[in-house]
């Protein structure tokens, strides 16, 4: 019997091992406990020229994440890129006229969504349409901007 | 030209035949599982074997792994200034890819070979066979123990795998190369998605799992009764896990991740 214990302990301690390993996994490793898109409420924002940005990215107050982008699509009627976002329900305090900007994380990082708040009494809530944004600044445009403007001196 | 086409029909026709005894054997092996679960005793000294015996070149190669990547990964981030990413890039790379296949790989050779040798010895020796005489079906009292014990310990063991191989590369990439601590883990943190790539890494690894053991105790079972057909079932055992393992994994990549 001496040998069938200790491959049951053995093996006891391999699914132990497999469960903590996992554990860390989840702790330590991905943000589980973070925010997650399915949760928050919705909120639109139509966008001239959404550069590259992607969904998943982040949505920012002052630098803070408070949600993510969930869908980005083009608006025929409107002719501008729509972006849905999806904010998480604890920031519903936020006034209507929010502006919302895209900016680059760095140089050459990743672009995300940049919500400033207005002075509305009403706040944004599931449904709403940011209505006073700025699109992404594209590098080749400044660039062109400048050219033409130290050539036409 | 006739004889070109004879021998490639032959070809055709013997690789489907052995396509559907596979298949059907997995069948039987599947409809193993009532005799598996009455069984516990039986069970757990297969996990002994398949899994836990496993378990020392797992944890030594993580540990490897994950050094590796840490080291090659600031070689190449520093030059950008980047070299906070490090925990990123050893950590998605991990869970992503090396620790589904790099643990697949070292089970099949492993655990599977010994799977196909011990399966066809018994064959080889008509132990199969005088089971059968004393009514015992050989595929549930001998074959699907084996199988369900792969199927459940290798994805515990890529769990292992990824979550040494990112210690193991947080200790290289911190205290050696002096990467700073609370940045390897928060860029890590923000980055890697529990439900996406976690879920998907230990999702690779159950396909991988069924696939390896499904060849290895095939192979074993259907091995040629011969010294010699034990040998080469247990060459192509190790050879088909490894060729499987590396094409399902671009396709479930490309099934998972292709959308970023």
């Amino acid at each position: 019997m001496g040998s069938s214990r200790t491959a049951e302990i053995t093996v006891g301690a391999l699914f132990v091992l497999g469960v903590l390993a996992l554990f860390a996994l989840a702790m330590n490793v991905s943000n589980i406990s973070s925010f997650s898109a399915d949760k928050g409420f919705n909120v639109t924002a139509k966008f001239g020229n959404v550069g590259g940005l992607k969904t998943k990215a982040k949505v920012t107050l002052s630098g803070v994440t408070v949600g993510r982008v969930t869908e980005i699509f083009y608006d025929k009627k409107s002719f501008r890129a729509t972006v849905v976002m999806a904010i998480d329900p604890q920031y519903d305090y936020l006034p209507e006229d929010t502006q919302a900007s895209i900016y680059t994380a760095g140089l050459l990082g990743e672009q995300y969504v940049s919500l400033e708040p207005g002075a509305e009494e009403v706040s944004l809530k599931e449904g709403s349409v940011i209505q006073l944004t700025q699109s992404a600044v594209v590098l080749e445009e400044i660039i062109g901007k400048v050219l033409v403007s130290l050539t036409t001196k | 030209m006739l004889n070109f086409l004879q021998t490639t029909g032959a070809h055709i026709i013997d690789t489907l035949s052995n396509l559907g005894k596979a298949t059907l054997f997995l069948f039987n092996v599947l409809l193993g599982l009532k005799d598996v679960l009455l069984r516990p005793k039986v069970f757990v000294r297969e996990l002994y074997s398949v899994g836990v015996l496993s378990m020392l070149i797992i944890i030594f190669s993580a540990i490897f792994v994950g050094m590796v990547m840490s080291l090659l990964g600031y070689i190449t981030l520093v030059d950008f200034g980047a070299e906070e990413s490090l925990g990123l890039l050893v950590s998605l790379s991990l869970i992503r890819e090396l620790g589904p296949v790099l643990s697949a790989l070292l089970f099949s050779g492993r655990a599977g070979s010994a799977l196909t040798a011990e399966i066809g010895l018994m064959k080889a020796t008509e132990q199969l066979a005088s089971m059968e005489m004393m009514a015992v079906d050989p595929v549930r009292r001998i074959i699907a123990p084996r199988f369900f014990a792969g199927l459940i310990t290798l994805p515990i063991l890529t769990i292992i795998f990824m979550a040494i191989g990112i210690y193991s590369g947080y200790l290289v990439g911190s205290v050696w190369l002096g990467v700073d601590d609370g940045s390897f883990w928060s860029q890590m943190q923000s980055k890697v998605e529990f439900r996406h790539d976690i879920v998907n890494g230990i999702i690779k690894s159950v396909v991988f799992a069924f696939v390896v053991t499904w060849i290895a105790v095939f192979q074993g079972y259907n091995a040629m009764p011969t010294s010699e057909g034990v040998s080469r079932a247990t060459t192509n055992s190790v050879v088909y896990s490894a060729l499987a393992v590396l094409a399902l994994d671009f396709i479930l990549t490309a099934l998972m991740f292709s959308n970023f």
